[in-house]
């Protein structure tokens, strides 16, 4: 097109919006919410996976390496598995192990453990008190507590026997005492246990032994973490990796329905304002009959009128479609900082997306009111008011 | 050849005969007057004549070409081209100010230009008010506006349908005289009226009633 009437063109459709701005608003406004729910909704939607991975890793671990065959789980084949995970989607793991001790003549199930690694292997814990801090320090799982009948501050007198045959009334044993600093309660098997140091129960049991399990907590999809299962299986001696189902799998399912649930509501969303702007721009047609009929008296085509119109139109999603997708993210961000405590991902390509949507949105709402533009009867500026 | 010529022509809303059986020869450079009654369809041949109706019977021969029988399409670009229109309420559009109201006949017809436009404007004696809206502009003025904007495309007849019924005095000469300007470049006008003071001073004039021409005289004072 010719610049000289280019200019024209855009002069005309940029004062009919900015000079009949009162009208022109609440089109607006519908295409500024359309798109803030869009790009926003959209916006959360490609970030929940990663917000729900990082979720669901709060309850609990999602893979757990455990001996294989006769080699036993060490620190050393612990670390050469850990070594096939990504360091960025290592969240942590904890070492476990497990022996019986006794307490007031009970046998105790006692786990010696890294303490502060169960903060990212196990962050649910409920602790009432505080995790040991410093060895000669123990927390107790709850049922162990009711059975001994021990509270926060109370201390323990632990007692190993390496072989309870040997256990005879002549050995004399006087133990080793420690300091509860928390009482555990989890509703699960977690409340059995007691917890010391790796170092306490070396200390306890005269060696340093080989783990029973460690738990590992990773953060990436259930099809990635088999994938190193597998790699560690094949790969690492001694160590059998395995998933921990039930979280992967829950995650999976809430994640389908959540998502789901975003299309239907951006969907709803966008009819809405497609009426919306299809009824504002019905009245703007209604209401420049006159302006219309005088174009077409003026020698317009239809084909011009239309071009009008519709570029009036675009202009419009296209303005209502930066500021709403700019305020999507905003509000997508405000979502995301209060369900999910951390910063939501900037994507510039939902951005673009979302500005283009309502492009066509308001695009396709503008049609039939502007094919009944074309259908004013020029003559009827001749007529009297 | 007449520039304009109407064979018989009728149009005809369901019982009522607004136009019954007219002929009517229009030379180049004419200056004429219609006059008639309210109803007489006055506004009715000025819509057949500007291309934006077309009558149910007879020709209408503009330039020589029948455009009774056009497109709508062809009748809309027939119109750009050959006719500028002038009416009784002005409109103008009105969140655009006076010189790109001039400019979108331009825009329509070819290409907007603005000192072409102002020129316009200077002619009806209006350039200093041409950055004004219509709402800005007296009624006089909003109707000079329209004279500009019929007249910027160089059109071969000038339609204008009761151009000084919503004007005082004042404005009613104003316009007149522009009228008369246009007259003596050569433009052919054709000015419906009720008011007698504006169908003196055209160079003949016709009489409308109940659709048919009822007399049609040549102005025997006329001082071009
Ligand atoms: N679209 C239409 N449908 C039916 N009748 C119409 C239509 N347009 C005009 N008429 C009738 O045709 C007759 C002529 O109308 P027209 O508008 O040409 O009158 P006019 O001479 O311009 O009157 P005025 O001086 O009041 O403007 C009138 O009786 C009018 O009611
Ligand atoms: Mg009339």
């Amino acid at each position: 097109m010719n610049n000289k009437r280019t200019k024209m063109f855009l002069k005309m459709i940029t004062s009919s919006l900015i000079r009949r701005r009162s009208r022109m608003i609440i089109a607006l406004l519908a295409i500024v919410v359309g798109a803030t729910i869009l790009s926003g909704l959209v916006t959360i939607y490609y970030d929940v996976p990663r917000q729900m991975g990082a979720q669901f890793r709060n309850y609990g671990a999602n893979m757990i390496f455990t001996a294989s065959g006769e080699e036993p789980l060490t620190q050393e084949n612990v670390e050469k598995g850990i070594s096939y995970i990504p360091k960025n989607e290592l969240v942590g793991y904890t070492p476990y192990r497990y022996e019986t001790v006794r307490i007031n003549e009970q046998p105790v199930l006692v786990a010696g453990t890294d303490i502060k690694g169960t903060e990212a292997t196990s962050p649910y814990w409920y602790i009432n008190g505080n995790r040991p801090t410093a060895n000669g320090q123990v927390l107790v799982g709850k049922n162990v507590a009711n059975l001994l009948g021990v509270k926060v501050g109370s201390t323990v007198e632990i007692h190993y026997y390496d072989n309870e045959a040997e256990k005879s009334d002549d050995d004399i044993d006087l133990g080793t005492t420690m300091f509860v600093t928390g009482i555990l309660e989890t509703g699960s098997s977690e409340e059995d246990y007691l917890y010391m140091s790796l170092a306490d129960l070396a200390e306890i049991t005269e060696k340093v032994g080989s783990y029973n399990v460690v738990e590992i907590s990773v953060s990436t999809s259930g099809a990635n973490l088999e994938k190193y299962i597998e790699r560690i299986d094949s790969n690492v001696e001694g160590v059998k990796a395995r998933l921990i189902k039930r979280v992967t799998s829950s995650e999976g399912a809430v994640l389908t329905k959540l998502q789901s649930l975003v299309f239907i509501v951006t969907a709803v969303i966008l009819v809405l304002t497609m009426i919306c702007v299809a009824t504002t721009m019905t009245a703007v047609i209604a209401e420049r009959r006159k302006e219309i009929g005088l174009r077409k008296a003026l020698g317009a085509s239809n084909s011009s009128i239309v071009g009008e119109f519709m570029g009036e139109g675009l202009l419009l999603g296209g303005i209502g479609g930066i500021l709403g997708s700019v305020l999507g993210f905003v509000f997508a961000e405000i979502v995301s900082v209060n369900v999910f405590s951390s910063s939501i991902t900037f994507r510039p390509l939902i951005l673009v997306i979302s500005v283009v949507v309502s492009v066509i949105v308001t695009g396709a709402a503008c049609l039939i009111p502007i094919k009944s533009a074309t259908e004013i009867d020029p003559a009827l500026i001749l007529k009297g008011e | 050849m007449s520039l304009l010529e109407i064979r018989n022509v009728s149009k005809i809303y369901g019982e009522l005969k607004a136009l019954d059986n007219i002929n009517l020869k229009v030379e180049d450079g004419e200056w004429l007057a219609i006059m008639g009654p309210s109803g007489s369809g006055k506004s009715t041949m000025m819509n057949i004549i500007g291309c934006m109706d077309k009558p149910s019977m007879g020709e209408v021969l503009l330039d020589g070409k029948d455009i009774s029988k056009e497109s709508e399409k062809n009748l809309t670009s027939i119109r750009r081209d050959k006719i500028g229109l002038i009416f009784q309420q002005f409109h103008l559009v009105s969140y655009m100010s006076a010189v790109e109201n001039v400019m979108l006949s331009q825009y329509y017809h070819s290409m907007p230009d603005e000192k072409e436009a102002l020129e316009a404007l200077e002619r009806v004696g209006l350039k200093e008010r041409a950055k004004h809206l219509p709402s800005q502009l007296s009624g006089g003025e909003q109707q000079r506006v329209c004279v500009a904007r019929a007249l910027i495309n160089h059109p071969e007849i000038i339609l204008a349908d009761e151009p000084t019924g919503n004007l005082d005095e004042a404005n009613e000469n104003i316009v007149i005289d522009i009228f008369r300007q246009l007259h003596k470049e050569g433009t052919t006008l054709i000015v419906v009226t009720h008011d007698p003071e504006v169908g003196e001073v055209a160079e003949r004039m016709i009489r409308l009633e109940h659709g048919r021409i009822i007399s049609d005289v040549k102005n025997e004072n006329f001082r071009g």
